[in-house]
């Protein structure tokens, strides 16, 4: 079989050109469907053929999504998306991988390999979606549920504290995150965007609600009159300015983060800081990305984008040196030449 | 009687023509011997036992190699449980390591003490007599200061060698240092070999002028210990015989020494090269299978792709990724990470993904013996997954075996679509053999069972099959075939998420049916020894040197007895029940309490099946087969 591995026009396409017929089964109201329909449009102003995508999930409620793809696909086993997607990006390092899964499908049961995902900067972009809660199993706590959460299994609320997914991507050394909550489609297609043209591993986390298990959990950050006070949308180049008329600012205080208002206490539009996603130090990336929205406003857009050398490139970059350094015409060839041999007559 | 004069063989009492020996000297001529070196496991000894073996493989003698390592790296020196062997069998009608050795090298106290019951009654023993130090002594835990009378060992079967003395003396002017000097006391041992065994000096310095082609100052060294060796044999034991071992007619063709892993890597990209399809090995360091992955990641230069994944299911999950993205797709592992790595399989049975596994089997269960051998996942391998999970399961039967075995399955793989098994063990993985270097042509062309244009145009469905219930491969980049695949079930018609039970039922049964018509596609059973006789002994996988050559010895003695090995496990191959019925005895010799009696038995109700069951992280000893032979049929 002929395989196309080269993109020779460029092609245009739409956001129909990667939906399917499938009818789409989530829960009415669920967050997921929003960003069904974004991906699809983040993949046409891509570019990228759907023959040339893949998705692949895990297990859970989001991971469903491959089926409403018309792309490639694989919707696996709880837990291993990242390790699948991992061999595919190898093999195929022309195909572009997109892996979709849940908090409990990607940092409970998949922490392993999500954090090795990150430590390898293979090019595949992981679509986090972060409802804090189990859905697919019906309403237990995850890893990033918070501390109290009260749910099926843990009827007098959890014990333990949960993980800031921003924060597993730093300490595994990620070098791209960024973050949106579903209702705000055009940031999660921006990073989309952004994450799929960002060479390594890209993790966007999509904060995303679970209208029958913890409905509400993101509200006082997408609620229409708390968005602009507890979030802050980063944008490269650009003051990080915040509120309803942009009139707070981030500023540094020591080592620390300070929200202000310009204007107010000392403190001039010169204070606030500008936005470096590229800065190769993640001391400050970390410290944006640990804002909660509540002390500090919660940060969406893309957190850090600095460029590394990705995984699939470097395995096929050796394999091509190796090969034409050592230059074996077959196996035979290779044996002959590199093992201790003797003739039978 | 002298102690080599005891030595036992097929003494012909011809002289060869080509004896470097000095005239006068008596040189006998043995069918095959078994040499099994001995020491700390730092002493080298399995680089003496390559030499050795090599240098006779190099005249034409079959060769047959087993190491036997402790788990520990570096055990403490001296001690019992830091000794390592390093057993070869060279000669003529070679199968198996030998159950027990002609010769014993023994570097040390505790190793003249763990490895004597590997010795055969008469044979003798080489010992460095310096190591018989008080300390030395008691690190090997011997109540005197005397191992020999200790150890109940005739004086005259044992040639006690001031090896240390001899290796010093011999690099007195190298201006090395004691630590390096005594690195090359492996050497002097192979030195007296070779004198033993009437070997030119010359064949093993060729050898070590290779090995040492970048490093002349060790060539150097150890090409003088060789000597020194040799000249002590020669000078204190001239007038005594040696040996010469016969050499056996083989196929033409270039030779080397291959040990099952190896040739396991080898047969993949073999595999690779006659299917078009690029290697993705998925992989987790776990002994005894650490080498497949070491091997295929040197092969970058044959364009080979291997990770090192982060854990054993990542392994298996990387290679389910690969394949999906068309390459011939493998992961390497050993009893404990096949059981990690199960629902990862059940993923690429119902996806119908081509996937290899290898499974080097060891002692279990959990942690178990890890690095001595076992044939104890056969059921893991053909049940150990959750639900109606049916694969092609596979055995290697030696370690030249691996090459053929691994290329059978990245074949079935690919053109029937489904995970494969390969099932090898410890012995066969790490013990080796003289094997001819193929050419590519000797194998045949692979067909990934590829979906075409033209099925794509008439509304291809990822899960549509040939006749043989065989779905298509359409590979990422494919125009117009894109599709998903997963762990849910499909419905017959549509490919589509189904969770209908009817249609599951079907489902099942169509995967099933798929495995059980690849028995149509591979080769018959062949029954060998005598095949009229009333018995069959039947083994599978790596016991077939052992089981070969018991019933050759069970045939000579005139005991009549057929003999089958299995290679293909599920689906067994089509005439093997046919074959096995008409057998009044089924004997079945396996290295596990009987995992394939029980298998067999399922598949013949009725018809008794006697067993011989060895469990001790041991290969067979030919001996323990014969007799158990003996015993069952004398019943």
């Amino acid at each position: 079989m002929e395989t196309n591995m080269t993109h020779t026009c460029p092609q245009t396409f739409t956001p129909g050109d990667f939906k399917n017929e499938q009818s789409v089964r989530w829960c009415p109201g669920c967050g997921d469907h929003a960003i069904l329909n974004v991906l699809h449009k983040a993949m046409a102003e891509l570019g990228v053929a759907p023959k040339d995508t893949a998705v692949v999930s895990g297990i859970g409620c989001s991971s469903r999504l491959p089926y409403y793809m018309n792309t490639y696909g694989m919707h696996t086993i709880h837990g291993r998306a990242a390790a699948i997607a991992t061999g595919l990006k190898t093999a195929r390092p022309d195909i572009t991988v997109w892996q979709v899964s849940g908090d409990g499908d990607g940092l409970a049961i998949g922490g392993n390999h999500f954090i090795h995902a990150v430590r390898r900067n293979i090019d595949i972009n992981i679509l986090l979606f972060n409802n804090k809660i189990y859905g697919l199993t019906k309403g237990q706590y995850s890893p990033t549920s918070d501390r109290g959460a009260v749910t099926k299994s843990s009827p007098y609320g959890t014990t333990e504290d949960p993980f800031i997914p921003a924060e597993l991507v730093f300490g595994a050394r990620g070098q791209f995150f960024a973050r949106s909550i579903d209702i705000a489609l055009d940031t999660t297609k921006e990073i989309m965007v952004a994450a799929a043209r960002h060479k390594g591993t890209s993790v966007v986390e999509v904060l995303q609600n679970c209208v029958i298990f913890n409905n509400g959990s993101h509200s006082f950050l997408s609620d229409k009159d708390k968005r602009d006070e507890h979030t802050i949308h980063l944008r490269a180049g650009e003051k990080m300015l915040f509120g309803k008329n942009m009139e707070k600012g981030l500023v540094q205080n020591g080592f620390l983060l300070k929200a202000v208002t310009v204007g107010e206490d000392g403190y001039t539009i010169d204070d606030v800081l500008v936005h470096d996603p590229h800065n190769p130090s993640n001391f400050l990336h970390q410290q944006l990305a640990m804002m909660d929205g509540h002390e500090l406003p919660l940060a969406i857009g893309v957190i850090r984008d600095v460029e590394s050398p990705s995984y699939e490139t470097a395995v096929a970059q050796q394999v091509e040196e190796i090969k034409n350094k050592k230059n074996f015409s077959s196996l035979r060839d290779m044996i002959i030449k590199t093992t201790e041999t003797w003739e039978v007559k | 009687m002298s102690a080599k004069s005891r030595l036992i063989g097929c003494d012909n009492g011809k002289r060869p023509k080509t004896s470097i020996m000095l005239p006068g000297t008596n040189v006998k001529t043995l069918d095959r011997v078994v040499v099994r070196f001995s020491g700390d496991s730092g002493d080298g000894m399995q680089l003496a036992g390559n030499i050795f073996s090599n240098v006779n493989a190099g005249e034409g003698s079959q060769i047959s190699t087993f190491p036997d390592y402790p788990a520990e790296i570096r055990a403490p020196q001296g001690s019992l449980s830091g000794v390592s062997g390093f057993q070869v069998n060279v000669g003529k009608g070679v199968h198996t390591p030998g159950d027990e050795a002609d010769v014993l090298v023994a570097m040390n106290p505790a190793a003249l003490k763990t490895n004597l019951k590997f010795l055969k009654p008469g044979g003798i023993i080489i010992c460095d007599v310096d190591t018989f130090r008080p300390a030395d002594l008691k690190k090997a835990l011997y109540a005197t200061d005397d191992p020999v009378t200790e150890l109940g060992i005739d004086p005259n079967r044992i040639m006690l060698v001031p090896m240390t003395t001899l290796l010093k003396n011999a690099l007195a002017d190298s201006g090395m240092d004691p630590k390096a000097v005594l690195k090359c006391k492996n050497m002097l041992a192979l030195g007296l070999i070779c004198w033993l065994f009437d070997m030119p000096v010359e064949s093993v310095l060729r050898k070590l002028e290779k090995k040492f082609a970048k490093k002349p100052a060790v060539y150097e060294a150890n090409a003088k210990v060789v000597q020194a060796g040799w000249d002590y044999g020669h000078n204190t034991h001239s007038s005594m015989p040696t040996y010469r071992i016969e050499t056996d007619a083989t196929n033409p063709g270039i030779y080397t020494d291959v040990n099952g892993n190896t040739a396991t890597a080898w047969g993949l990209i073999m595999a690779s090269e006659k299917s078009g399809r690029p290697l993705f090995l998925g992989s987790y360091p776990i002994t005894p299978a650490t080498d497949i992955l070491h091997e295929l990641a040197k092969r970058k230069d044959l364009g080979v792709k291997a990770c090192q994944m982060e854990d054993e299911i990542a392994g298996v999950c990387s290679a389910i990724g690969a394949s999906y993205g068309g390459s011939l797709a493998v992961t390497s592992t050993s009893g404990p990470g096949l059981a990690l790595k199960s629902e990862g399989i059940g993923l690429a049975v119902m996806a119908e993904l081509p996937l290899v596994v290898i499974d080097v089997q060891r002692g279990g269960p959990s942690t178990g013996l890890p690095t001595k051998t076992e044939q104890t996942d056969l059921m893991q391998a053909l049940y150990g997954r959750n639900g109606e999970s049916p694969l092609c399961v596979l055995a290697a039967c030696s370690p030249t075996d691996c090459f053929d075995m691994a290329f059978e399955a990245s074949r079935i793989a690919l053109e029937h679509m489904t995970p494969v098994i390969l099932l090898t063990d410890a012995f066969i993985a790490n013990g080796s053999s003289a094997w001819r270097i193929p050419e590519a042509s000797e194998y045949p062309d692979i067909k990934p069972h590829y979906v075409d244009q033209e099925r794509i145009a008439n509304g291809w469905k990822p899960f549509d099959r040939d006749e043989n219930n065989v779905r298509y491969w359409a590979i990422p980049g494919t125009e117009g075939a894109m599709h998903r695949v997963g762990g849910l079930e499909k419905d017959i018609k549509t490919s589509v998420i189904s969770t209908d039970g009817r249609n599951h039922e079907e489902m099942v049964k169509i995967r099933r049916e798929k495995v059980a018509r690849i028995a149509n596609d591979i080769p018959e059973l062949k029954v060998m020894g005598q095949p009229d006789a009333d018995t069959i002994l039947v083994g599978w996988g790596g016991t077939y040197g052992h089981l070969l050559t018991a019933t050759k010895e069970l045939n000579d003695e005139g005991i009549d007895i057929a003999l089958a090995q299995f290679k293909y496990i599920n689906p067994l191959p089509a005439n093997a029940l046919d074959v096995l019925r008409k057998y009044k005895n089924i004997i079945v010799a396996e290295l596990n309490t009987g995992m394939f009696a029980d298998y067999l038995q399922m598949h013949l109700p009725g018809k008794e099946i006697l067993r011989i069951n060895k469990i001790e992280g041991q290969p067979f000893m030919v001996r323990e087969i014969v007799d158990g032979v003996k015993r069952h049929i004398n019943k």
